[in-house]
């Protein structure tokens, strides 16, 4: 009966790496340094804070007198989003199709791979003002720069869709002797449908929310409206403003998930009254 | 093509010699109808209801070209001028606005996963958050901090953080509800705390979803710190509005390579980053 | 009815996969190609169809050399030969039905494929075939809920859908357990009988050859080496074949 023998000390069982401490000092660092570089300080903060009381006072009530400029200014939203998104699917398909390296050769992918990069280079707003340059002040610019930025998001997500299916599949098909448009029909499309009604329903979304924006640089839409309304100190109309685009939005998302409930999962009218807002949703490829 | 776990699928009528295939059932056929009928209204409404002017898209071609010889010679001068330092400003706005839009998008998250925080009525509040943050643009945003903040980096940081706010949320929201129950099960078998049970079980599984929300926020977030200036939110966008309004196209084409260098840049960044990290 | 005259094919210049390969099939029932994995088995197959492009020699199918044919009329060709592959090759998200009638696709306009617009002819013919196959009531199932067995005799049926001549099978039962194999190749033997149609398998189960072919191709290092009766397939034939010794009984 002796003592018992004292066990080594085992090594440490949750060894710290180096490297996220680094990280971490490195970040609170730059917040720093950027604070300062960007001339944030707590007093203008403050200040703000002191502001934005008096701000939020003069937002409420949201004044609906003027609906009828609201009104107009939110059509001509809906309006640019949906030719945006018609126009944009449109093109964005051969497109999409052209750029796939798994069907195409080279010198086709290539140019449609860069027509697909550029879109997607520039923000929708800056497209806006060129547009603005190019057609003039008014809804076709706005129409046009988010067909761009369409072409670009549908654009590229369409061809890494088809990117990765498998290619078995459609030599099956070509092997009966199909022609090209149902061996796209039957053998690629089925294959990439359900994703493709993801992302076009999202980029529907995404255009209706930029549609709310182009026209603070003149490109038609209730950006305009908001704009000017803004520069009048105009806060409660201001309110009224986004509380009716806040709404448009959403509603334009419960639309894009029963759009996607129908074509992805056959559902009837009478099954989205049912399910409600229990829905279930399809993820989305990427987002905004 | 019908999803597994879907509506009733199609339906074979009569039997014996006489089968005929119907690819989708009566309700199904007319909802589809319905949608493809709703689709063609509103585009057929939107063209007739929407004002071009014929003249100016006539105009276009002439408009363009003048645009194009207008913005050549290119401003290269101007660049060191006023372009580097607003590029550098927008990358703080960008960086800041993701940083603080991570910090308050958690909580916001956390509250929204109904597997984490199991009351229906916080989970609804937190979900009406998100949406209406990301209902807003960064740029109406924008004009709602510079009126509260004045013009200025400031307003411009706060501008993207809230609009982020809704997109880290949204996505950090899903993947938290897509975590699976077993290893936060086991822990609450062996009696860790909720604090406990977050750090050691949730957080693990969702961290490479984080970081990679984070930076593809991050990328987004660089483009959109680029128009802010637009507004009076500072960065790169207010030399823009200044040329603009001074009609200094070569300046402008300075500008608008100079931003899309920076895109390009970040989304290198961003690709050599997910491919170390995640 | 099927004559390949000096066929080859080189993935590489240098090394070839096939070399000037010379056969004739023209009774009906089971050919049965035998092998060792790499030696053109599978190349073979797909040469004739097109879907491999050979580097040279002739493929005369009812007269018409189709190493020469493009377009439309190796399209119109292709709708005579029908295939079985090994990993089925359904599309998975579409029905059962569906992937029949795809079968039809070479007969049936873009236009008309695309709005599932098919001939009534064709939809009873798909019925009954699936009766044939075994697969009745399967007809609205989507091709990815179904187990290998099963998608493979929608592939066989996809393949008789298209009233083909000749039919290619490239290693059917290669992904199937062994008695879903047996079942697979009676369905293939049944089919050569009653379509009266020869029937050209790829295979690599020297035991199922022997059991349901009529006819066997043995081929080493891209060449015919053994054409003959299973019966005449003996040991010293098959090391020969397949090289070593050890994996023989």
């Amino acid at each position: 009966m002796g003592e018992p023998v004292a066990a080594a000390l085992p090594a440490d069982p949750f060894p710290r790496s180096l490297w996220p401490r680094v990280a971490a000092v490195a970040l609170v660092v730059y917040i720093f340094y950027a604070c300062a570089q960007l001339e944030v300080s707590w007093e203008r903060v403050a200040t703000g804070l002191h502001n934005a009381a008096r701000f939020f006072s003069r937002l409420f009530p949201p004044n609906f007198s003027r609906w009828d400029l609201l009104v107009k200014g939110l059509s001509e939203s809906l309006e640019i989003a949906v030719l945006a998104s018609a126009l944009g699917i449109v093109l964005a398909l051969p497109l999409g199709l052209c750029a796939a390296r798994n069907l195409m050769p080279p010198w086709v992918t290539w140019p449609a791979k860069l027509v697909i990069v550029m879109s997607r280079s520039f923000h929708p707003v800056i497209v806006a003002i060129l547009f603005v340059k190019a057609v003039g002040f008014g809804a076709l610019a706005g129409i046009l720069a988010l067909t761009v930025a369409s072409i670009g998001f549908i654009g590229k997500l369409f061809t890494e869709a088809i990117e990765e299916i498998s290619l078995k599949q459609v030599e099956a098909i070509r092997a009966t002797g199909a022609p090209f448009a149902s061996v796209l029909a039957f053998g690629v499309l089925p294959q990439v449908f359900s994703r493709f009604i993801g992302f076009a329903t999202y980029q529907l979304d995404s255009n209706l929310r930029n549609s709310t924006m182009v026209g603070i640089v003149g490109a038609g839409g209730i950006g305009g409206t908001l704009f000017a309304a803004f520069q009048r100190f105009d806060y409660d109309f201001v309110c009224a403003i986004l509380i009716a685009i806040i709404t448009l939005i959403m509603a334009g998302e419960i639309l894009a998930t029963a759009v996607r409930a129908i074509f992805i999962e056959n559902a009837t009218l009478r099954d989205l009254f049912r399910r409600g807002a229990a829905m279930r949703r399809v993820r989305h490829a990427e987002e905004d | 093509m019908s999803a597994p776990g879907s509506f009733p699928p199609p339906t074979t009528v009569g039997q014996g010699a006489e089968r005929v295939w119907r690819r989708f059932t009566r309700a199904q056929r007319l909802t589809r109808f319905t949608v493809h009928l709703v689709i063609v209204a509103a585009i057929v409404a939107s063209i007739r209801t929407v004002e071009i002017i014929p003249e100016f898209l006539t105009d276009a071609p002439e408009q363009v070209v003048d645009l194009l010889t207008r913005m050549w010679p290119i401003d290269f001068a101007h660049y060191r001028v006023a372009v580097h330092d607003a590029l550098a400003e927008t990358l703080h706005i960008a960086t800041l606005g993701t940083l603080l839009s991570l910090v308050l998008a958690l909580p916001v998250g956390v509250l929204a996963a109904h597997n984490l925080v199991p009351s229906t009525p916080l989970n609804l509040v937190a979900k009406l958050i998100l949406v209406s943050s990301r209902s807003v643009n960064s740029l109406v945003w924008a004009l709602l901090f510079v009126g509260i903040f004045g013009p200025g980096a400031l307003a411009g940081t706060l501008a993207i953080a809230f609009r982020s706010i809704g997109f880290v949320g949204k996505l950090f929201g899903e993947a938290l509800e897509e975590t699976q129950a077993g290893p936060i099960e086991a822990l609450a078998a062996a009696g860790a705390p909720w604090s406990s049970r977050m750090t050691f079980g949730y957080w693990p599984q969702v961290k490479p979803a984080f970081w990679s929300i984070a930076l593809f926020r991050w990328d987004i977030n660089v483009r959109e710190s680029a128009v802010l200036g637009l507004v009076g939110a500072g960065g790169i966008g207010m030399a823009l509005d200044s040329a603009l309004n001074l009609f200094q196209w070569n300046r402008v084409a300075v500008i608008l390579l100079a931003i899309f260098a920076v895109v390009i840049l970040a989304e290198v960044v961003v690709t050599q980053v997910r491919r170390r990290i995640i | 009815m099927l004559t390949l005259r000096h066929l080859s094919k080189a993935y590489v210049a240098g090394t070839p996969v096939l070399q000037d390969v010379t056969l004739e099939i023209t009774a009906r029932g089971i050919t049965a190609i035998i092998g060792a994995s790499g030696t053109g088995k599978s190349t073979l197959i797909r040469c004739i169809n097109r879907l491999v492009e050979p580097t040279a020699g002739e493929i005369l199918f009812e007269g018409t050399d189709l190493a020469k044919l493009t377009g439309q009329a190796l399209r119109h060709a292709r709708r005579h030969i029908g295939m079985v592959f090994q990993e089925y090759n359904l599309v998975e998200r579409l029905t059962v039905i569906e992937n029949l009638l795809s079968g039809r696709l070479g007969y049936v306009s873009a236009w008309r494929a695309w709005r599932r617009k098919f001939p009534p002819e064709d939809i009873r013919r798909a019925f009954e075939l699936l009766d044939v196959v075994g697969l009745a009531g399967f007809a609205h199932q989507r091709a990815d809920a179904l187990s290998g067995g099963q998608r493979q005799r929608v592939g066989i049926a996809r393949a008789v859908m298209q009233e083909p001549t000749l039919l290619l099978a490239d290693e059917p039962t290669s992904s199937l357990d062994p008695k879903t194999s047996v079942e697979i190749m009676e369905l293939l033997a049944q089919i050569a009988r009653s379509r009266g149609i020869p029937v050209l398998i790829n295979m690599h189960d020297v035991e199922l050859a022997k059991r349901f072919a009529d006819r066997i191709i043995g081929m080493k290092d891209g060449r015919v080496v053994f054409d003959g009766r299973p019966a005449e397939l003996d040991d010293a034939m098959l090391t020969t074949i397949y090289g070593g010794r050890g994996w023989l009984q």
